[in-house]
């Protein structure tokens, strides 16, 4: 099964490397992975997708927990969460085609972000299945070239009153 | 008050309490042995021959005496020969902080001379590792270090230090505070699932302990022995547990797994309850997965979640310090009043008893050759038991397993996790150094000691008098072995057409060397070597023939054992 870990680690040189280290020395798979600073610069927050049995994750849960860069392992699967990848397109796009390929973009809430006269650069941004769906219909007029984030994820807030507002700090000493 | 990053090192070392390190200089660390030349009264430097013998000396330091064991060494081929003993020392949770020199900040990266990445090599091999940009940050990185080695599973840490950081200078002070918010080993079990063990434990009717290195890297073999006695629970353990449980005690079965006794197999395998404890479900000790314990319920005591459930699904997990989990569940043990335990767990330990009587004890009588097993005990009797002994990996270190009753942690040294070969000499190197009045015996064979026979010159140099059992079959017995039960008897590339004469090599170095080529010289060269105050090569001839027994093949289940 497909699991969304977010991990919490320390904004060091080499941190990444031990993440995909542990990775490829134990045989577990990566499908994506995005890295960016929080709103802490010590703190880098990795969004990785993997997938495998529940021994696995286990395993890759507690292994990622084990390296000492690792601040904060959270398996979102299974909890309530938004997930979002953006994708950079480059589709072909003459005379006949533009009118089309500008419709399929705005039904999918997309941009233009550079044109030529043969084609245009597309910036999209959804769950999987819109990526999915506005790739399939993109596909017919020739896709020159696809540029992908990779998933980011985010835990929905508590919907009652008494949580509202409250900043999600990171794991303090215990 | 200002100092060079050097100074800050040798600095910090002492304060560490470390008064003993084992290295071998090369260019990019000439600042640091200069500096060292200054705390030469408080700071010991054991010249190795080659780096790898610096890290298992380290590492046999560290496993004899508790401590932390260091090394420092130079860039490049320096660090990268490390990678061995510290793969090593990770796979057996052993606590080191190496050194090794780097090239200076502004060439990292230009390919400069004997230059490596030293931290990207090591990453999968060491607990954590460092690569020190800025001198100011060092003190705190060194704290950092030793208490990543010594603190929750222990492991080894290294520390890349490039020329141009221990040559700048800057204010020291040794921070006395710690603070890592990403590093919180578990100590205390959680007292619900200690309660829920001692409850599978009340109501076994066939419990077995089976017991690892955790135990004696927690110091916890009292409480273990305690338990164990008390409650009447036999006790089994891996290769890296022995000493932990007195070898001695009519509760102990001897090592489990491919080479284990036949009772340990057995009762594991029968066993209602089995009590892990600092173990980790290696394949060595499981056999095939699926028939493991199949009858059993399992309780698992282990500092590092990883271990739990990795290999064999575990029903009571218990995250901890194996000492304070056992010091709670016998508290727990304690409350349930009024149980009989002797009687309780009489049947099952008479079916154990019959299982030890079945099986025709190792016969370690020589015919004209002389059997090794005969050498480790005539080793174990005249020494009285209290020695430190190192293995090598092979033959030699399962025969010492088996036939050697170690009765106290911390006294047989070997690499069981990595199976080094080249291990056992410089780790007896490193534990005499530790305990210079104490016996320290590698036993060795004659493929392995060549792995690192270098060192001879350290144990002379410092007049360490290690001694060293060569069990001489004139072959990778343990290969040859496996080529003999699994592969068509075709001895492919196990066999040596040349052996040096390890008794003129011994001269040659200046330690003594003796031979035993029949039985009855076997006692005399063991009293002679242990009554010479120096280092000493016994060369014991045996024969090419003689196997490990029981065997258990790769991949079958413990209870399909090869007996002779």
């Amino acid at each position: 099964m497909r699991h969304v870990i977010s991990i919490l680690v320390e904004n060091e040189p080499g941190v990444l490397s031990r993440v995909s280290a542990l990775f490829s020395g134990r045989g577990f798979n990566i499908e994506s992975l995005n890295v960016a600073e929080t709103l802490d610069p010590t703190i880098s927050r990795m969004t990785l997708i993997t997938t495998g049995n529940e021994q696995i994750i286990e395993q890759i849960i507690k292994q990622l927990n084990k390296l000492v860069n690792v601040i904060k392992v959270m398996d979102l699967t299974g909890s309530d969460f938004v997930d979002r990848e953006m994708i950079l397109v480059r589709v072909r796009a003459e005379a006949t085609s533009r009118a089309e390929v500008l419709r399929i973009l705005e039904i999918f809430r997309g941009r233009v972000v550079d044109v030529s006269p043969k084609s245009y650069t597309l910036e999209i941004t959804g769950d999987e299945k819109k990526i999915q769906a506005v790739v399939e219909l993109l596909t017919p007029f020739g896709i020159l070239e696809i540029v992908r984030t990779g998933k980011v994820a985010i835990i929905r807030a508590k919907k009652d009153s008494s949580h509202a507002g409250k900043l999600q700090e990171p794991k303090s000493e215990s | 008050m200002k100092k060079t990053g050097a100074e800050i090192v040798f600095e910090s070392l002492k304060l560490e309490g470390v008064d003993t390190v084992f290295g071998l200089p090369g260019g990019a660390v000439l600042t640091l042995y200069h500096a060292m030349g200054r705390y030469s009264e408080e700071i010991r430097h054991i010249l190795v021959r080659h780096e790898q013998g610096a890290v298992h000396a380290a590492d046999g330091y560290a496993r004899s005496s508790g401590k932390v064991g260091v090394c420092i060494v130079t860039s490049g081929p320096g660090g990268t020969n490390t990678v061995t003993g510290l793969a090593t020392a990770y796979m057996d949770s052993v606590p080191l902080v190496v050194f090794t020199g780097q090239v200076p900040t502004m060439l990292i990266g230009n390919d400069a001379f004997q230059e490596a990445d030293i931290t990207g090599i090591t990453r999968p091999c060491t607990k954590h590792n460092y690569l020190v940009k800025d001198v100011q940050d060092l003190p705190m990185i060194i704290k950092q270090a030793f208490h990543l080695a010594r603190t929750g599973r222990p492991g080894p840490v290294l520390i890349d230090l490039p020329k141009d950081v221990i040559a700048a200078n800057t204010d020291f002070s040794y921070p006395s505070k710690l603070k890592m918010r990403s590093y919180n080993p578990t100590y205390h079990g959680h007292p619900g699932q200690i309660k829920r063990a001692a409850k599978l434990i009340t109501g076994a009717k066939k419990p077995l302990i089976y017991a690892g290195g955790g135990v004696i890297l927690s110091n916890a073999s009292k409480e273990l022995t305690t338990l164990a006695q008390k409650l009447s629970i036999p006790v089994t353990t891996t290769l890296m547990g022995l000493g932990c449980f007195p070898g001695t005690h009519p509760l102990f079965l001897g090592m489990l797994g491919m080479h284990g006794s036949f009772q340990a197999n057995m009762a594991v395998t029968h066993c209602d309850v089995l009590i892990a404890i600092g173990a980790r479900f290696d394949d060595r000790v499981t056999g095939k997965i699926e028939s493991f314990s199949p009858h059993s319920k399992k309780i698992h005591i282990d500092i590092d979640p990883t271990s739990i459930s990795k290999n064999v699904p575990v029903d009571i997990p218990i995250v901890g310090d194996a000492r304070i989990i056992l010091k709670t569940l016998m508290k727990c043990l304690e409350e349930e009043a009024g149980h009989d335990w002797d009687r309780k767990h009489a049947d099952w330990n008479n079916q154990i008893t019959g299982w030890k009587n079945n099986t025709a004890p190792q016969d370690a009588s020589c015919g004209p050759c002389i059997k090794p097993q005969y050498v480790i005990e005539k080793i174990d009797e005249i020494t009285r038991g209290d020695a430190i002994i190192t293995t090598e990996v092979g033959q030699n270190q399962m025969w010492t397993a088996q036939a050697f009753k170690f009765t106290r942690p911390r006294t047989l040294l070997t690499s069981g996790g990595l199976g080094t070969m080249g291990y056992g000499f410089p780790a007896a190197i490193g534990a005499q150094v530790a305990f210079p009045d104490k016996t320290v015996i590698d036993i060795a064979g004659d493929g392995s000691i060549q792995m690192n026979i270098q060192e001879l010159a350290t144990a002379v140099q410092y007049n360490l008098p290690v001694k060293v059992a060569i069990l001489n079959n004139h072959c990778l017995g343990m290969v040859r072995q496996w080529q003999q039960l699994f592969y068509e008897q075709k001895y492919i590339q196990s066999v040596f057409d040349v052996v040096p004469d390890f008794v003129k090599l011994a001269e040659a170095y200046g330690a003594l060397g003796l031979r035993a080529t029949k039985p009855e010289e076997v006692e005399p060269v063991i009293r002679q070597a242990l009554a010479t105050p120096k280092p000493v090569f016994m060369d014991f001839l045996i024969d090419q023939n003689e196997c490990v027994y029981p065997m258990v093949p790769a991949g079958a289940a413990l209870t399909e054992m090869l007996l002779v």
